[in-house]
Order: structure tokens, then C-alpha cells, then sequence
């Protein structure tokens, strides 16, 4: 397996894990009532830079444990990326784009930030997903 | 809306008759990964035109004798 593939497990599991753990605490916080009053930000901002840590923690150990040869990346690598950002973009823009409206219609900043992390997630893990595919299925033309 | 590659190729053959040639070899001398190589072989990636060449030539043979790509829906020449 390729470490682009490797790393693009490692990105997968790690941003749904952190979401979730994010998703937990704050339905826990909220125990049913008003999820706008809600203290999140704290939370949030700890599961991004925990992801990140942890994506860089096990990417090193894949690494490691990963053949100098495997660690080569090519024309196809890039053509597999640009194709899994490409596909991936769309929910990047629709959070963006809730965002945009949910400002316009002075919304509380948590359904603001939410719509934007939710944007991230799903972006991430579709771009995870696309890369796997394209690896493990191969490329179609377009 | 994505579809199949129709190319095809005779790269694992040709790699046999240029001397058992592995395909960490054949990846190493156009420069890709062992991997694109496989992919390649398996049908299941379209090199590029420029990456096509370079295997055909460390291949030591024409484009299209290591390629092909059927020829009908697709041809736009008049009766």
C-alpha cells in the first residue's frame, strides 16, 4: 500500500474520531436543553488540534514501519489527489455558503461555526474516501 | 461523469520478452512508482502521454506496440 494511502486512512479515521469525540461532549454538555447556549468552543478548538497532533503522531509511525519505496510519490499520486480535492470541494463550499447564510440571517455563532466544522468533516472524509477508491479501484477517465 | 479507461496494453508480456524485466525495474527506469506500474498493467490507470513514451522506450518499442485503444464510437473521420 502506498503511504498516500496510508495517509489518507490515517486522515479518515482521525477527523471522523475527532467529530465524534466533538459531537459526545457537546450533546453531553447540552443534556437536551439549548444547544446555541452551549459552551463548545473549547471543545472544538481542542479535537482540531488533537486530530492534527494524532494525524501527525501516526503518520509518522506508518511511516516508520513503511518501506523506503513506498514513501515515493508520482505523477498518478498527484493526479489522485487533485481529483479527490476536486470531488471533495463541494461540501467545503455548501458549509461555506450555510455559513455565509446563517450570518446573513444573524444566526447564534454556534450554528455558524458548527456549519463550518460540519463542512470541514464532510469534505475530509469524502476526500478520504475518493482517494481510497481511486487507489484501491483505480482511476476512471473522466 | 467519470468512465472506465479503454486504453489497454502489453506491458506485463513486453516486460518478459525484455529480459524478465521486473516491474520495480520498469518503474525505476520511467521513473514512477512500483505501484503505477501495477495499476498500469491491471487496466486500472490511463498514464499520461508523455509517461506512455517513456515506458514504451524503456520498453524498447513504439507507443503502439505497448498501447492500444479501440477504434469506433469514438472516430470522427468522413466516409
Amino acid at each position: 500500500m502506498a503511504f498516500e494511502e496510508k495517509w489518507a486512512w490515517v486522515g479518515l479515521i482521525v477527523s471522523i474520531t475527532a467529530y465524534a469525540v466533538y459531537l459526545a461532549v457537546v450533546l453531553s454538555r447540552a443534556a437536551g436543553g439549548s444547544l446555541p447556549e452551549t459552551p463548545y468552543v473549547d471543545v472544538l478548538l481542542w479535537t482540531i488540534g488533537a486530530a492534527i497532533v494524532m494525524a501527525i503522531v501516526v503518520s509518522i509511525v506508518v511511516g516508520i514501519f513503511t518501506s523506503k519505496e513506498g514513501h515515493e510519490t508520482d505523477v498518478r499520486d498527484k493526479q489522485i489527489s487533485a481529483r479527490a480535492e476536486h470531488t471533495s470541494r463541494g461540501f467545503l463550499i455548501a458549509g461555506a455558503l450555510a455559513a455565509l447564510i446563517f450570518a446573513l440571517l444573524e444566526w447564534d455563532y454556534f450554528w455558524i461555526a458548527n456549519v463550518l466544522y460540519l463542512g470541514f468533516l464532510l469534505s475530509a472524509v469524502l476526500e478520504g474516501i475518493t482517494k481510497i477508491a481511486l487507489y484501491r479501484g483505480g482511476m476512471p477517465a473522466w | 461523469m467519470v468512465k472506465p479507461t479503454r486504453v489497454t496494453n502489453s506491458i506485463r508480456s513486453l516486460r518478459f520478452s525484455a529480459g524478465e524485466l521486473t516491474q520495480a525495474e520498469l518503474a525505476q527506469r520511467v521513473g514512477v512508482t512500483r505501484q503505477t506500474i501495477i495499476a498500469i498493467e491491471q487496466g486500472k490507470y490511463s498514464p499520461s502521454l508523455e509517461v506512455a513514451f517513456q515506458i514504451a522506450h524503456a520498453l524498447g518499442m513504439r507507443l503502439d506496440e505497448v498501447f492500444a485503444y479501440p477504434a469506433d464510437t469514438h472516430r470522427t473521420d468522413t466516409p
